[in-house]
Parts: C-alpha cells; sequence; structure tokens
C-alpha cells in the first residue's frame, strides 16, 4: 500500500509546486503575490473554457497534450519517493522512467510544430536542442547513484542511500545533486534557461510551443508540467535528504517538507538570477554533465 | 527439407527472368517479377521461420565444378534470423513497388530494375546461406552488383550515374578485404568450407586478430560504418524508394551478419574487439546522427539515419563481445540480443520510413523537406504509418525501437554496477551516447516529421498531394503494425532470440535463456507501464471530447504577434529547426552556404540557400580518388581491337605457361 503514497502525493502536490514557486517569486519582489492554490484553479478553469483551434492544425495538434499528461501520469508508477517506494520497480526503470519524458517531449513538439507558425517553431527547436543534451546529462546522474548503491531500479537505488552510504559517497552526492538541481530546471523551462513569464514570444521555449492551445488541453498541459516539475524534483530531494528511517510518517513529512523547499529554492534562483543568453544554456548544460561525470570518477574504484 | 528455399529462389529468379523476356509488355513483365518476389520471398520467410521455430540447421552439399570452392548451403538459426530482414522486406517491396513504379515509362528499364531487385534478394539470400568461402564471395557479389543497377534506374540524370558509381566503388573497397580476409583463411584452413574455419584459428589470437580487423572493414563498409558510409547517402535518394527500403531494411544487414559470423568462426575474443567496435558503433551513431540533422532532402536523411542504427547494432554486439571476452556472461548475452534485435526492428522501420518516403515522394513530386509540410491531412495514411516509424526509431515507448535500446541500455547500466572499472567505464560510455543519439534523434525525426507533414504546405505540388495507391498503404501499414506488435510483445520476442543468441554467442541455449529471463521481468512490467499510460491517455482523451461536447469550438488563424497575413513560407523550416544543433555541433557538421543578399532601396531579389556536404566524402574519398584518376592513362589498353585482345590472351597464357613450368 505504501508503494501508493508517491504516485498520489504527486497527482495532488505538485500544481502546489508551482504556487510555491509563485508566491516565493512575489514575496521576493515585495508583491503579494496569486493564492498558493491558484495553479489548482488555473486547471479548473481552463478545463470548463471551449478551445480555439489553429486553421491548420490536424488531429495530432489535439493529441499531442493527451499522450504528454499520459506518460507523465505513466512514470509516476516508478518514480521513489525518497524512501518511500514507488508502486512498480523493476531492474531498468530508469530506462523507462526517461522514455515516457521523452515520449511526452515528442508529443509535446509535434504539436507545436502542427500549429505551423514559426513561433512554435522557434520554440520547438529549441527544446529539442536542449532535451538532446539533456538526456545523457540525465543518464550520467542516474548511473552515477546507480553504481554507488549496485542496483539500476529507482526504488531501490533512493532506498539504497542509507545515511551510512550517504555518508560515505557525499562528495558525489553533493556532485550530482547539483547535476540534478541543473536539470530540474532546464527540463522544466525554469530561469536561468527559460523565463516563462517574459513579455516576448521571441524569447521563451515551453511557454511559446504551446501558445496556440487552450481549454482543457491548456488544462492538461499545465497539470503535465506540474507532474514534470514535480517528478524530476523529487529524484533530487530523494538525494539530498537522507532519511530512511523506515517510519512511513517520518519519511513522507520529510520528502514533502523537502520538496517545498525546493520550490521555494527555485523561486529563490528565478527571483535573483537572470534568464541566461540562448548560446549559454548548452553550456549550462555541459557544466551539468561534467559534475556528474567527476562524480562518477570519485566513486569508481 | 531445404528443398523450400531453393524452390524460393528458384522463383525469383524465374519472376526476374520471366520480367526480362516480357518486356516488351510493361504491364505483364511487371506482374511476373512481382508476383515471382513475392511468392519466393514468401516461401523463403515460411522455411526461416521454421529453421528458428525447430533450432534445427537445414543443409545442402553437392559437388561443385569449381576449384577450390564446394557447393555447400546451410541455413542454421543465425542465418535463418538474418533471412527474415531480407525477404519479409522483399514481400512487401515487391507489393509497393508495382504502383510506385506505375507513372514510369520505358518497358525495358522496369523490366531491369524487377529482375535486379529480385536479384538483389536472391543475392542476400545466397550470402546469407553460403557455408563455403567461394560461395559466400560469388553471392556477395550478386548481392553487391544489383543494387548498382536499382541506383542507376533514372540513368539519364547525372547524380544518378554519380551515386551508382559511388556505390559500386564503395561496395567493391569492401569486397577487396573480403577477398583477402577469405583467401588467408581458406588457406589456413586448407579447406573453404566454414566448418573447417573454426579448427584453423583455434589458439591462434594473433591470427584471429588479423582475421577480425579484416572482416570488420570489409562487412563494415557495407554496413555503413563511419567512414565508408559515404555510399549510403548517394545511393538511397537515387535508387527507387522500395529498393531503398530493401536496401537499407535489408542489404546493410548482411554487413552485420558478416561481422557476427566471422566472430563465431575466431573462438574467444579479446577485450580490445569489444572497445573496437564500440568506438566505431559510437563515432558511427553519434556521427550518424549529426550528419542527418543537417539533411533536407528527406531520403538523404534517412540514409545518414541508417549509418546512426547500425553504429546502435555495434555498440550492442561491442558490449556482447566484451562480455564474452571478460566472462561476464549476462553483459555478452544482453549485449547480442540487444545488437540482433535491433538488426530486425531497424529493418521494420526503416523499411516503413523509405516506403514513407517513396509516397511522399510520388504524391508531392519531390523529397525536399523545404518545399513539403501539410501532407499530414493529404495523406491520412502515410502521414499515419510515417508518424508510428519516426516514433519507434526514435526509440519511444511503446513501440519496437524502444525494446532494443532497453535491451542495450540495460546491458550497459549491468555494465556500470560491475566491480571492474574498465567494465563500468564500457558502459558509462554506451549509456551517455546513447543518450546524446536519442535525444538528436528525437530533434532530426521531429524535424523530419513536423516538417514534411505538419503545419500547410510550402509549394503548390505539396498542396495538391493525394494519398497513394492502396497496395502502398497496405506495405506501410504492414509494417506499422510491426513496429507496435514487436513492441507491445516484446517479451515474448526478446526470449524467443535464445537460440540466435546462443548461436552468436557460442554459449548453450540453456545459458542464454536464463539470461534473458533477466530482461524479460523487467520488459513486462515496463510493458503493463506502458499499457497504464495508454488507458491513462484514452481516459484523458474520454474527459477532453466529454468537456469539448459541452463546450464552444471554432477555429482561428494562430497567433502571430498582431500580423494577420502569414503565408506557408513564414513558417519555421527544417534547416532553421535545427540551426542551433548544428552550429553547436559544427566542428562534424560543415554546411556550404549560398547568400545572394538584397541590395539597394528596393532590393529585386535576394537568396540563401546551403548544402550540407558529407566531410569524409570531402576530405577523404575525393583526394584518394583524384589521384586514382592518373590511372585512367591506361585506357591506351582498352582500345576496342578484337585482334589486340587476342594478343592479351595469348600474351597471358604463355606467361602461366612459364611460370607453371618454371615453378
Amino acid at each position: 500500500m505504501s508503494g501508493f503514497v508517491s504516485p498520489v502525493c504527486a497527482l495532488i502536490f505538485a500544481p502546489l509546486l508551482v504556487g510555491i514557486i509563485n508566491r516565493t517569486k512575489a514575496v521576493v519582489a515585495g508583491r503579494r503575490g496569486p493564492p498558493l492554490v491558484q495553479p489548482y484553479w488555473d486547471v479548473a478553469k481552463y478545463l470548463q473554457r471551449g478551445v480555439v483551434y489553429g486553421e491548420v492544425t490536424s488531429w495530432l495538434f489535439r493529441l499531442g497534450p493527451v499522450v504528454n499528461l499520459a506518460s507523465l501520469a505513466a512514470a509516476l508508477l516508478i518514480v521513489p519517493f525518497g524512501g518511500l517506494g514507488a508502486p512498480l520497480n523493476f531492474s531498468g526503470d530508469l530506462i523507462v522512467l526517461a522514455g515516457l519524458l521523452a515520449l511526452g517531449r515528442f508529443a509535446t513538439v509535434l504539436a507545436a510544430l502542427d500549429t505551423g507558425s514559426s513561433f512554435e517553431g522557434m520554440g520547438a527547436s529549441r527544446e529539442v536542442h536542449f532535451a538532446a543534451l539533456a538526456e545523457p546529462t540525465l543518464f550520467l546522474a542516474l548511473a552515477t547513484l546507480a553504481r554507488v548503491t549496485g542496483s539500476f531500479s529507482l526504488t531501490p537505488i533512493y532506498q539504497g542511500f542509507t545515511a551510512t552510504v550517504w555518508v560515505h559517497a557525499l562528495p558525489a552526492v553533493v556532485l550530482v545533486a547539483m547535476t540534478l538541481l541543473i536539470l530540474e530546471l532546464v527540463e522544466n523551462n525554469r530561469i536561468p534557461v527559460d523565463d516563462p513569464t517574459t513579455h516576448l514570444e521571441l524569447t521563451m521555449i515551453h511557454e511559446v510551443m504551446v501558445l496556440d492551445h487552450s481549454g482543457p488541453e491548456l488544462a492538461f498541459i499545465h497539470y503535465a508540467a506540474a507532474l514534470r516539475l514535480w517528478i524530476l524534483g523529487s529524484l533530487l530531494v530523494g538525494l539530498v535528504v537522507p532519511f530512511r528511517s523506515g517510519s512511513f510518517w517520518l519519511e513522507g513529512t520529510a520528502m514533502l517538507l523537502g520538496m517545498a523547499v525546493l520550490a521555494v529554492a527555485i523561486g529563490a534562483i528565478e527571483s535573483t538570477m537572470a534568464r541566461y543568453q540562448l548560446i549559454r544554456v548548452p553550456q549550462f548544460i555541459l557544466g551539468a554533465a561534467t559534475l556528474s561525470a567527476v562524480a562518477f570518477i570519485i566513486i569508481l574504484v | 527439407m531445404v528443398m523450400v528455399f531453393a524452390t524460393a529462389i528458384l522463383l525469383l529468379l524465374f519472376g526476374g527472368f520471366l520480367a526480362v523476356v516480357l518486356c516488351a509488355r510493361s504491364g505483364v513483365s511487371q506482374v511476373a517479377g512481382q508476383v515471382g518476389a513475392i511468392s519466393g520471398s514468401a516461401l523463403g520467410l515460411v522455411s526461416a521461420i521454421r529453421v528458428l521455430l525447430t533450432g534445427k540447421a537445414e543443409g545442402m552439399s553437392s559437388v561443385w565444378h569449381m576449384p577450390g570452392g564446394s557447393l555447400h548451403f546451410q541455413i542454421d538459426v543465425l542465418s535463418a534470423f538474418f533471412l527474415l530482414p531480407v525477404f519479409g522486406l522483399s514481400i512487401l517491396a515487391a507489393l509497393y513497388g508495382r504502383s510506385y513504379l506505375a507513372d514510369r515509362k520505358g518497358g525495358y528499364a522496369l523490366a531491369g530494375s524487377w529482375f535486379h531487385l529480385n536479384m538483389l534478394t536472391v543475392g542476400m539470400a545466397l550470402v546469407i546461406a553460403a557455408h563455403d568461402g567461394l560461395l559466400f564471395l560469388l553471392a556477395w557479389e550478386i548481392m553487391a552488383l544489383s543494387p548498382f543497377f536499382l541506383v542507376a534506374f533514372d540513368d539519364q540524370k547525372a547524380e544518378v550515374r554519380k551515386a551508382a558509381w559511388i556505390y559500386l566503388s564503395a561496395t567493391h573497397l569492401g569486397t577487396a578485404f573480403l577477398l583477402i580476409f577469405f583467401v588467408l583463411l581458406g588457406r589456413l584452413a586448407g579447406t573453404s568450407d566454414f566448418d573447417g574455419y573454426a579448427a584453423a584459428l583455434r589458439d591462434n589470437p594473433a591470427l584471429s586478430s588479423t582475421m577480425f580487423l579484416l572482416a570488420l572493414i570489409g562487412f563494415g563498409s557495407k554496413a555503413g560504418i563511419v567512414p565508408t558510409h559515404v555510399w549510403l547517402p548517394e545511393a538511397h535518394p537515387a535508387a527507387p524508394s522500395h529498393a531503398s527500403a530493401l536496401m537499407s531494411g535489408a542489404m546493410i544487414k548482411v554487413g552485420i551478419y558478416g561481422v557476427v559470423r566471422t566472430l563465431t568462426f575466431l573462438g574467444a575474443p579479446e577485450p580490445w574487439w569489444g572497445w573496437l567496435l564500440i568506438a566505431i558503433g559510437a563515432s558511427s551513431g553519434v556521427l550518424g546522427v549529426l550528419f542527418a540533422l543537417a539533411q533536407h532532402d528527406l531520403k538523404r536523411l534517412l540514409a545518414y539515419h541508417s549509418v546512426e542504427n547500425i553504429g546502435i547494432i555495434l555498440l550492442g554486439i561491442g558490449i556482447g563481445v566484451l562480455g564474452l571476452a571478460e566472462g561476464i556472461r549476462p553483459l555478452a548475452v544482453i549485449g547480442f540480443a540487444a545488437g540482433l534485435l535491433h538488426v530486425l526492428n531497424h529493418s521494420i522501420f526503416k523499411g516503413l520510413l523509405f516506403l514513407g518516403a517513396g509516397a511522399v515522394q510520388r504524391a508531392a513530386h519531390g523529397v525536399e523537406l523545404e518545399e513539403l509540410g501539410g501532407l499530414l491531412k493529404r495523406m491520412p495514411w502515410t502521414g499515419a504509418t510515417f508518424l508510428i516509424g519516426a516514433t519507434a526509431i526514435v526509440g519511444l515507448p511503446p513501440l519496437n525501437g524502444f525494446v532494443s535500446e532497453f535491451l542495450l541500455f540495460y546491458a550497459s547500466f549491468f555494465a556500470v554496477v560491475q566491480p571492474a572499472v574498465n567494465i563500468a567505464v564500457a558502459g558509462l560510455i554506451v549509456l551517455v551516447v546513447m543518450g546524446l543519439i536519442g535525444g538528436l534523434a528525437a530533434a532530426c525525426f521531429a524535424k523530419a516529421f513536423g516538417v514534411v507533414f505538419l503545419g500547410s504546405p510550402r509549394s503548390p505540388e505539396a498542396g495538391e498531394a493525394r494519398e497513394v495507391a492502396r497496395p502502398m498503404c497496405a506495405a506501410m501499414a504492414i509494417l506499422a503494425l510491426l513496429c507496435v506488435v514487436f513492441g507491445l510483445a516484446a517479451p515474448t520476442v526478446v526470449s524467443a532470440l535464445d537460440r540466435v543468441v546462443a548461436a552468436a554467442t557460442g554459449l548453450t541455449i540453456g545459458a542464454a535463456r536464463d539470461q534473458l529471463t533477466a530482461v524479460t521481468g523487467p520488459l513486462t512490467i515496463a510493458i503493463s507501464v506502458f499499457a497504464v499510460c495508454i488507458v491513462i491517455a484514452a481516459s484523458v482523451w474520454a474527459v477532453r471530447s466529454r468537456r469539448l461536447a459541452l463546450a464552444a469550438v471554432r477555429t482561428a488563424q494562430v497567433w502571430g504577434c498582431g500580423y494577420p497575413k502569414p503565408t506557408p513560407k513564414m513558417q519555421y523550416t527544417a534547416s532553421s529547426f535545427v540551426q542551433p544543433l548544428t552550429t553547436q555541433f559544427h566542428l562534424f557538421v560543415r554546411n556550404r552556404e549560398v547568400l545572394v543578399p538584397p541590395e539597394g532601396y528596393f532590393p529585386a531579389s535576394a537568396s540563401y540557400s546551403s548544402e550540407s556536404s558529407d566531410p569524409f566524402l570531402r576530405g577523404l574519398f575525393a583526394p584518394v580518388f583524384r589521384w586514382f584518376d592518373y590511372l585512367s592513362h591506361l585506357e591506351i589498353f582498352q582500345h576496342g581491337l578484337v585482334h589486340g585482345y587476342v594478343l592479351y590472351l595469348v600474351i597471358t597464357l604463355v606467361a602461366l605457361l612459364i611460370w607453371g613450368s618454371v615453378w
């Protein structure tokens, strides 16, 4: 039963992460900001609305957000929540996770190209560019974790990070955690990679890709984005919070608190950093890959 | 029971000959070629499947009046496995081909194309079934020559003739190494029979290594590894699409067959063979997909993706060889299983994609990406099947491409957690390379599918495109269905590989089966995750439909920053889509750009075009072949005078007589 804590928490609390990030940014900027639950209201509101489709779009434009949401929701089945295991775990489930993340992105990119608009094309082009570099980086990070724990399934990897292992492999853990933080920012199009609140379509990545979606499909996109934020975030928080007491309530609370802290941290990063020039982003991702490569070398022998 | 195979070959040959004999009546001639190909290949498929099911090798040996060789055919499990893509794609290529060629004139050229298509299938089947060095080389030459004529189908075009010549030179470069390989092996073993080869090389690692290198260059150039891949991007765009499908789906796999078969002769492998295979696989994989990104000719793009996928296959085999050499059995079995399964999977989706490219070419009169667009609405079958093929080749779940890449990732992760440092590093390299290839391939096929099938048409021809004929759609639909079936039935498919993997690795069937069950368990759960994903997608779709039934749905122009009159020319193009990536990897991908900038206050015209040329063709092969041009001075010996040629014969005979009597 405890296996289902992880997906249920994700389904319930994922939009809250977005709320916390926005609230943090507002507070830092000296505003009151929207309520923490605003992302939930947004999703509910979009579900009620009608839809406007671009004239040249086909069925693929309608299918894209659905596939994206379904692949991320299915991925919840294999993502552990710290020491609390996922409902399913098997050797190589991290490959399936990478596959599902990639499937969701592929569907979004194709839906964007279906509009025939150069804005969407521009966003899609940037998205696939950064994703192509982020994918090997994710594998580097996961490979390091696999080598530390001697397993290549997510649940045993995260359960294997007991306090002793954690302290023993601390330098590698710190480096991989930095990689995962950067990946969290890159994969979810946060500052310094992409600014979801910029006023100019020309400078966006993810937001411009979904510019022409509306109604329930936009609701799916927003909810899926929250899930993606949650999935990569829980990989990071599960690593940073070495709480393997075996107590269900204690671990669950620690993880939820950790996720909240992560959201505040992302909000703080977004408030204090400027967006990188597009040409700098690949260097940012390659930097993350280097961190994990160094971590792998540290734990190699 | 090898009679079924022999009948299959005879039917293929008969169909081809009949097509040529009847070439005056184009319709009948084509039907003859098509019926011969389909019936012969279907029979051949039956014989291969039977060997795979029973696991018993079928052979035939007879006296042959050829010095130094014997007429020895044998279809064992390994041969039968590689015969699957050959015969399977031959059936579909023939089914597709007649409608594809329907608007072509010229009975002679058409009959020739059917003859050579059937000869290509015959050649490949004989190569795979041959159990004798000399026989193998003869069959190899049949297989190597027929594509030359297939590529040269439109021989009135200069670039097609050039492509055919590049193909012919490249293939013979490889054959030269194979000739040395088989002559050396024959001398060592004292026989040209495959059974004798293994005994001759036992306990002789230095010799085995030499043989391995010769085979890798010879077979690798047919498979299309970097840097001998240069013929692929030239030959595939020039050839008719069904021939491209057969060449890319089946013929380059015969090169892989050669590598795998050679490994069975060579005894215990050295670790550096595995490292070399991984290095070649990694460079072919990454460079293949990078070159593919830069292309804006759909068939050229697909040809470079074949280079990439051959790289993935070699990464699998490399990991497997490393596992064999280091005695890590799971690594050996899963690595080989990944490589071999990818052979089958690649033939399915690459066959599909080339057939799709052919359909686009026929319907929209071109495969230049910047002239296409919006075809999904105009060609629903081609579009949907191409989408399935694209998703499969990128390695996305739940299709077949994901399964073989899952095996390869699995093997790499397995290597990463091994205590031995060198194994872990090998695993990490394969992981990172595969991650990069996967990401770049996704970018490339988002571009290919997006620019061809989505958005609005960029040329009047694309705007008037209509769906192609039923048989062509049927061929593509069958392959698309196979992509789905081989994806969802992954555990069954993988566990059925036990005999083939055992034959390739030299392990017992039981040992191979034990290791494969370690992956089929996880694969079964993975498939159930995908099943959940499909169920969720269906429910979300149902929610959407329910909501939209109540709400207003209308269409409008997409947002253009307030600009009210967008034209198709304003869409993102294929080149602009990949420009950030090609710029980042400019070290490997060089674009030649021709820019005519607008001038004056009222510029009349301006233009920009870019072309990506292969650095290996330009930098490596072109200088070598320029040097060969000097040899053309030898043309004076070819003067066309019959008595001159008789003189050459006499001189040669006398020289041979003297040589024979003196030594």
